[in-house]
């Protein structure tokens, strides 16, 4: 079973997102790498780059397909996690630690009017 | 999702106990990957991966004429396959379109076993019904009772060998026999769709997980369950071409770099045997090319190929080569630009991505 932290804040397109202070650090869910299979390539915005909460802003291709990242929240991407271009895998390995994505600047950022814990559970069940 | 429509092979609960993700691939429940499809897909290349590829239609073609039914029916020279052997060939439409890729295995002199693709099985089927009207030959759809296991890669010949207690130096890549497996009567074929030496076992249903936990138990680490997925990679590493993809009923054979499937040779007027001697000798003006790209965003199944700027071609299946660790391709690129190492530029998702045309297949064995 694919795990889902009850301290993230989730999308419907399997991102998650967790705050500290006014950064908002961002990945896929368990369940995404589950689904995509082995992650062999990352597409990351840049730093510096402005993010829309709901719109695309990189892609992550398995050997079968590729699925757009959409922002959680809207701001400017700050850092993006430097170990995904050589090992991409490990997105898949450990999604909600090692493998986060990128972080946002976004104080004003409102993660309640995502999708809760039990929320994503929830859609993902239905899924 | 409701799955409830969907075919289930004689494995699907073994599949189900080791794990499997499932896809709905031409209408069957089929397992996509166990764990890892990068892993199954090395294991494939170094050791032995083991398939359930049960969708695959079993089409049998029995009676006196069967063989004259087949020589009209499809592009190649059945009649000449000997008892034993196997055949890649093609049922073309009459404008030479390609309705499916098939192997065709002679189990005796009147009666042959057509391997079809799992999409294609009835209209397969159909069209050798309707070819053989008035030959005395008859057509079986034996899918739904036939399993069909794979194994594949340089340990495949070892496992297979102690699994059915023959000794396999003396059958031939595209020859096939019967052999005891497990305690079942099963045909095996020394066939495969991976670019490794490898096995295809046609098993009843009923026996199918006998020879499936037989196999696992004699194959030990050497042998990994492998899915649908490294299926695809190995077989696009390996340059073959994969119905939907490289070949339709939009192309003949001879654009997909596969005309020498098409036997003019013999005295038969099979269907689309006009069309195809037009298109021979007027060449289409797009063929299959191999695109090696460099970086890692791989061309996929229906990206724009480019040259100076002007769209040239398609792609008809791409990926992360996981044994090459490049991007490659297929693509129908025109004529003019289908010479090895012309650069070209794929349109991945907005961004040109520059690949160069290579020689087919992407990946061949050593030994």
């Amino acid at each position: 079973m694919a795990t889902i932290p009850d301290d993230l804040h989730y999308t419907e397109q399997h991102e998650w997102a967790r705050r500290d202070g006014d950064t908002i650090t961002v990945g896929i869910t368990d369940v995404a790498a589950g689904l995509l299979g082995d992650i062999v390539f990352v597409q990351l915005p840049n730093v510096g780059d402005t993010v829309t909460a709901g719109e695309a802003c990189g892609e992550v291709e398995s050997t079968k397909s590729v699925s757009d990242i959409y922002a959680p929240v809207s701001g400017t991407v700050t850092e993006v996690n430097p170990a995904i271009d050589s090992s991409p895998e490990t997105v898949g390995a450990d999604p909600y630690g090692e493998g986060w994505l990128f972080r946002v600047a976004a104080p004003d950022a409102d993660l309640d009017a995502l999708l809760d814990a039990a929320a994503y559970r929830q859609l993902t069940e239905e899924a | 999702m409701d799955n409830s429509a969907l075919l289930r092979t004689p494995l699907h609960e073994t599949h189900a106990r080791l794990g499997a993700m499932f896809t709905d691939f031409a209408g069957w429940s089929m397992p996509l990957r166990y764990g890892s499809d990068l892993e199954e897909h090395h294991a494939v290349r170094r050791s032995a991966g083991l398939f359930d590829l049960s969708h695959m239609g079993e089409v049998h073609v029995t009676g006196p004429a069967a063989a004259d039914a087949l020589d009209l029916a499809l592009v190649g020279n059945i009649g000449a396959l000997a008892t034993g052997r196997a055949r890649y060939t093609m049922l073309c439409a009459p404008d030479g379109g390609v309705l499916d890729d098939l192997i065709v295995y002679r189990l005796d002199q009147t009666h042959f076993l057509v391997v079809a693709n799992a999409a294609n099985r009835a209209l397969v089927a159909a069209e050798l019904v309707a070819r053989a009207a008035g030959l005395d030959a008859e057509i079986t759809d034996r899918t739904l009772e036939t399993a069909l296991v794979a194994v594949q890669g340089p340990a495949s010949s070892a496992i297979v060998a102690a699994a059915t207690g023959q000794d396999l130096d003396d059958l031939q890549y595209y020859a096939a026999r019967p052999a005891t497996l497990a305690g079942a009567e099963v045909m095996l074929a020394r066939t495969g769709y991976t670019g490794e030496d490898g096995f295809e076992i046609f098993v009843p249903d009923e026996q199918a997980t006998a020879v499936w936990e037989k196999l696992t138990e004699l194959g030990g680490d050497r042998l990994v369950p492998a899915g649908l997925a490294c299926r695809d990679t190995l077989r696009l590493e390996a340059g073959m071409p994969l119905y939907g993809h490289e070949l339709s009923t939009d192309r003949t054979p001879f654009e997909a770099g596969l005309g020498r499937v098409v036997r003019f040779d013999k005295a038969v007027d099979f269907v689309g045997r006009a069309a195809l001697e037009r298109r021979r000798d007027n060449p289409a003006p797009q063929v299959l090319v191999g695109l090696r790209g460099s970086g890692r965003r791989a061309p996929r199944a229906g990206y724009p190929v480019l040259h100076d700027d002007t769209a040239v071609g398609e792609v008809t299946s791409g990926a992360l080569s996981p044994t090459l660790g490049y991007p490659v391709a297929m693509a129908y690129v025109d004529r003019a630009v289908a010479q090895p190492r012309t650069s070209l530029v794929v349109d991945v998702r907005g961004r040109p991505e520059p690949v160069e045309v290579v020689e087919l297949p992407f990946y061949k064995r050593t030994s």
